[in-house]
């Protein structure tokens, strides 16, 4: 059983490798020149000004909140579109009961639309 | 190639370590949303727990009781965003310590 | 795997469904006719839905039919808490009528979450598959979350809904990890067939998957009916929360979490008996002491209440370790007059308040007793028959829960349950004595009835009072009801 590992085994030690010959590589041959800017912890971009941790707009957490929860009904809709066509005969009422599953949420999309959830002002 | 089969028994003791660790988060940690990534990582064990056990048993009620946990999870999750957030408009805190107005 | 077209009984799941129905109503009437600090038309309605919902249990009342595949019966049990779960339903919507404007929540959702929550009761006494327990567990939690939150502005309402979010789902994680290692070691979802796999497989009774399994799912449903040692949350939440939702909180997610709790331990682990009945025992006597003890120190009524409300989940448990057929006729018994009592208490509690003043403390009931003379009377009668003073409801109740324990030859139990119910006597009596034996320190002045909360006094009085005079018929029904459960 364990010789079916082997392969990952030998996988595993050609990363490490690869990783490790390309990280001695670069330190061997490669020339360093340090300047002010290279020593400083982020070379790119530019110092910041104020504050890095900013507030976000609640809007942003509102729109999470709404995705998340209409994002997951998803995974109700998959099995039923499988199966879907196994239902000889019962088409319609299968058919039926996704309208009603997703008439429910339209009904608390169009909820959250009159809430004004979805405004961005 | 033979690929080698894994027992059922370690993908259970998989999920009973990750609930372990969700428990011990949950109860130690401070941030209220960390506390409650630790109780998503507790639901997210039994599903693990409920796969493995509908796999090995060929039944499919487990990732049947999966698909609900999941959606409930995300319900869960979306109640506890909007309470996180109320809860930060009135107190510029989420440290669960910090949240004790009431006491016996 | 055969997939067949599951049998489909619309008609067993039809209080449900109209619950549901009038929810979403309720919902968009809200959003599209929002009329600020007028919107008690939105509790109108949803007492219509209720009734309708009542209406709709007489139907499926005496059968025993399931329905999607096993996952649902309308049995005795589910209706009899079904009506129950409607009652207090339909008393928390009275009482929100003039409380919600007092306190800026009166907007659709918050009628609406209210329904949703009796769906997920409904739900829970209804389900015979894990699947449909853990849903209706859930559809009633989370929208208890919201509610506990819903004074956006009040930082203890906030806090809270923070403290029971946490805690709710931690117990939720314990439950279905629970739930898992049950199906995996029967491998179903349907309680009976659990039940009966049980029974082919006597080796199973040592197996130490499944024993865990029920451990944890002691510890899952000990948090949602709040016994110590998992009772922390209970006080911290019934004080924040809205009054309206802390008696809801009291009477339905109870007796919703004794619904499932009997129902799973019961009808699929009833071959465990002998071994959770030891701690259930256990659970039993520090829930009824610590609850009792613990209240005994409180000022603020609304605290006092949420300990006692501990302390009577420890007498249904006494009820719960009996296992007898007395026994679990009584909790059902127990748990609708507990709904009128408790519902009452808290409704006093709201009708002394007013808007940015909510005189929740006890020393706030000084002399309320003659200056209104009504209330004073109606707070005494829920307050004795919380104590258990004969002829009310309350001492029915508890009659029968310790006779059963005698009955079942648990005889410390039933002596620790009255010794018990005599400590409670002192702290129920306390708000009695303000009420009618000390001066006020302050006037009470400006108080508003509100019309339906007055109605849902009366009702409760009436409810009180009619339980503890005419026991017989409600405990035959109640005897009648948990036919095949056993």
């Amino acid at each position: 059983m364990l010789y079916g590992y082997f392969a990952i085994l030998v996988y595993i030690l050609i990363a490490l490798g690869f990783a490790g010959f390309v990280i001695l590589a670069s330190h061997v041959v490669g020339q360093r020149k340090s300047t002010a800017t290279k020593l400083s912890p982020y070379e790119c971009g530019m110092p910041t000004i104020g504050p890095t941790l900013r507030r976000l707009p609640i809007r942003y957490y509102i729109i999470a909140m709404l995705f998340l929860v209409f994002d997951i009904e998803i995974v109700f809709i998959y099995p039923w579109a499988v199966i879907y066509r196994s239902f000889k005969g019962f088409g319609f009422f299968i058919l039926g009961e996704m309208l009603v599953f997703v008439g429910i949420l339209i009904i608390a999309y169009i909820y959250v639309w009159r809430k004004g959830a979805l405004e961005w002002e | 190639m033979i690929i080698p089969t894994v027992p059922p028994s370690c993908y259970l003791v998989l999920g009973a370590i990750l609930f372990t660790i969700g428990v011990i988060g949950a109860l130690t940690r401070r941030n209220a949303i960390v506390v409650f990534m630790c109780i998503e990582l507790m639901l997210n064990a039994v599903n693990v727990s409920f796969i493995t056990l509908s796999r090995f048993l060929n039944s499919p009620h487990g990732v049947m009781f999966v698909f609900f946990v999941m959606a409930v999870a995300a319900a869960e999750a979306a109640v506890g965003l909007a309470i996180f957030v109320q809860l930060y408009r009135t107190r510029e805190t989420i440290n669960v310590d910090e949240i004790n107005l009431m006491k016996w | 795997m055969g997939i067949t077209v599951p049998q489909i009984n619309f008609s067993i799941i039809a209080p449900e469904l109209i619950i549901s129905a009038f929810a979403l109503v309720v919902l968009l009437l809200g959003v599209f006719f929002p009329r600020t600090g007028k919107n008690d038309y939105l509790g109108y309605v949803s007492l219509v839905g209720i009734v309708v919902a009542f209406l709709y249990t007489f139907p499926i009342m005496g059968k025993s039919q399931y329905a999607f595949n096993n996952m649902i019966v309308a049995d005795g049990f589910g209706v009899f808490f079904k009506v129950i779960f409607l009652i207090i339903a339909f008393l928390t919507v009275l009482i929100s009528i003039g409380y919600a404007r007092r306190v800026d929540i009166d907007f659709g959702e918050y009628y609406a979450l209210i329904m949703f929550a009796t769906l997920g009761m409904m739900l829970m006494a209804a389900g015979t598959s894990l699947i449909t327990i853990f849903l209706g567990l859930e559809t009633m939690s989370i929208a208890i979350y919201v509610l506990a939150g819903l004074m956006r502005g009040d930082r203890k309402s906030i806090e809270s809904a923070l403290k029971y979010f946490l805690l709710g789902a931690f117990a939720t994680g314990f439950l279905l990890y629970g739930m898992a290692l049950i199906y995996g070691s029967t491998g179903t979802i349907i309680l009976e067939e659990i039940a009966a796999y049980i029974k082919s497989k006597p080796e199973l009774l040592r197996s130490p998957m499944i024993i865990m399994g029920i451990a944890l799912l002691t510890i899952g449903f000990g948090f949602k009916v709040a016994t110590v040692p998992f009772h922390m949350w209970t006080p911290d939440v019934y004080e924040g929360a809205p009054t309206s939702i802390t008696a809801f909180m009291a009477t339905g997610v109870k007796a919703a979490g004794f619904a499932g709790f009997i129902r799973v331990f019961f009808s699929a682990l009833g071959a465990f008996q002998p071994d959770w009945i030891a701690i259930m025992w256990l659970l039993a006597v520090a829930t009824m002491t610590v609850g009792n003890v613990v209240a005994i120190a409180q000022t603020n009524i609304k605290r006092m209440l949420a300990y006692s409300s501990i302390a009577h989940a420890g007498y249904i448990l006494v009820a719960f370790v009996a296992g007898n057929e007395l026994g679990t006729a009584s909790i059902l018994f127990y748990l609708l007059v507990y709904a009128f009592m408790n519902i009452g208490a808290f409704t006093v509690v709201i009708l002394l308040g007013k808007r940015g003043e909510e005189n929740v403390l006890i020393s706030d009931y000084a002399g309320i007793g003659f200056k209104y003379p009504l209330l004073g009377a109606s707070m005494t009668i829920f307050m004795l028959s919380m104590a258990g003073i004969p002829p009310l409801g309350g001492f029915m109740g508890k009659f029968y829960i310790f006779s059963a324990a005698v009955k079942a030859e648990y005889y410390w139990l039933a002596v620790i349950g009255v010794l018990n119910s005599a400590i409670s006597v002192y702290y129920y009596l306390r708000v009695t004595v303000f009420m009618y034996f000390r001066e006020p320190e302050r006037e009470i002045t400006g108080l508003t009835f509100s019309p339906a909360s007055v109605v849902a006094v009366i009702i409760s009085v009436w409810g009180v009072l009619y339980m503890g005079i005419f026991p017989s018929d409600i405990l035959a029904l109640a005897q009648r009801s948990i036919t095949g459960l056993l």
